[in-house]
């Protein structure tokens, strides 16, 4: 059932990039291309979703006190310190996700279509984290 | 921009973030989509739950893509190579600076951590440099 209620939940985030447009890089480009003409979607998806998922938690823990469901604890508020290691990680995300247009989730999004962009970054993005394995070991990450 | 353009992104938000909501209520873990892809393939911990929540976006991707023509409007801006490079940024970059954009510009922020506030702010900057240099 929990497993389930999971695919279904990977179904709705999905469905939610594609319908919104964010499996498009040429979407996400014109977004981050402030010089043209700006292209705001991002914006109004990311604040979507902050909105349903930072008041949902909060109502989620007002109602439960802070339980989630099968006994587990609804996730808390962690912020590791803000390091060099951070900001570094950031910078080159943001590079990579400039140069290209996608993110992880567009990027596994757009497998569904077998897209060849989709089938040479997947697997490079494998390999980035298995370099960040074999360089820095033991970083817990959300 | 079109109207129907701003509502569609607003309702897909809404769906991106409904769903990290429900994966988070079920697992008590934050799902970022780079975390989640990152411990299915070198498990750590529950392997399973992530591959159920992975699989389930590429259905629902697929399922958009096939409903939808708008949805599947999909035009690539750079040439292949490059896609190899920004993977290998991508994937470093979410594991070493912790999270990508829905586990720290989604998840992060929506819990309030700071770290995640700054992650993002880095990361669309970078982005955006990268963009206008490219």
């Amino acid at each position: 059932m929990k497993l389930t209620l999971l695919f279904l939940a990977g179904l709705l985030f999905g469905a939610g990039l594609a319908l919104s447009g964010m499996t498009n890089p040429a979407k996400v480009i014109g977004f981050l291309d402030i010089t043209e003409e700006w292209d705001a979607t991002l914006a109004f998806v990311m604040g979507g979703a902050l909105l349903v998922f930072g008041g949902g938690m909060l109502l989620l823990r007002r109602l439960r006190s802070g339980k989630g469901c099968y006994g587990c604890d609804l996730p808390q508020c962690e912020s590791e310190p803000v390091n060099r290691r951070l900001i570094f990680g950031a910078i080159c995300f943001g590079v990579g996700w400039g140069l290209s247009g996608i993110c992880p989730g567009p990027a596994l999004a757009n497998l569904a279509a077998i897209r060849i962009e989709a089938l040479v970054f997947v697997p490079a993005m494998a390999i980035g984290m298995a370099l960040h394995r074999w360089l820095m070991p033991s970083r817990t990450a959300r | 921009m079109t109207p129907e353009s701003w509502i569609y992104a607003l309702v897909g938000g809404a769906l991106i973030g409904g769903a990290s909501l429900l994966a988070a209520a079920l697992t008590g873990k934050i799902p970022g989509i780079s975390g989640v892809f990152a411990k299915a393939i070198f498990p750590q911990g529950d392997a399973m739950w992530r591959w159920c929540f992975m699989f389930g976006l590429i259905g629902g991707a697929a399922l958009l893509f096939q409903l939808s023509p708008a949805a599947a409007t999909y035009s690539p801006v750079k040439p292949l190579w490059i896609h190899a490079i920004a993977g290998l940024l991508v994937g470093f970059g979410t594991r070493c600076g912790g999270g990508c954009t829905s586990g720290h510009g989604v998840c992060g922020i929506g819990l309030g951590a700071k770290d995640s506030l700054v992650a993002t702010l880095v990361f669309m900057a970078a982005a955006m440099v990268t963009v206008y240099l490219t």
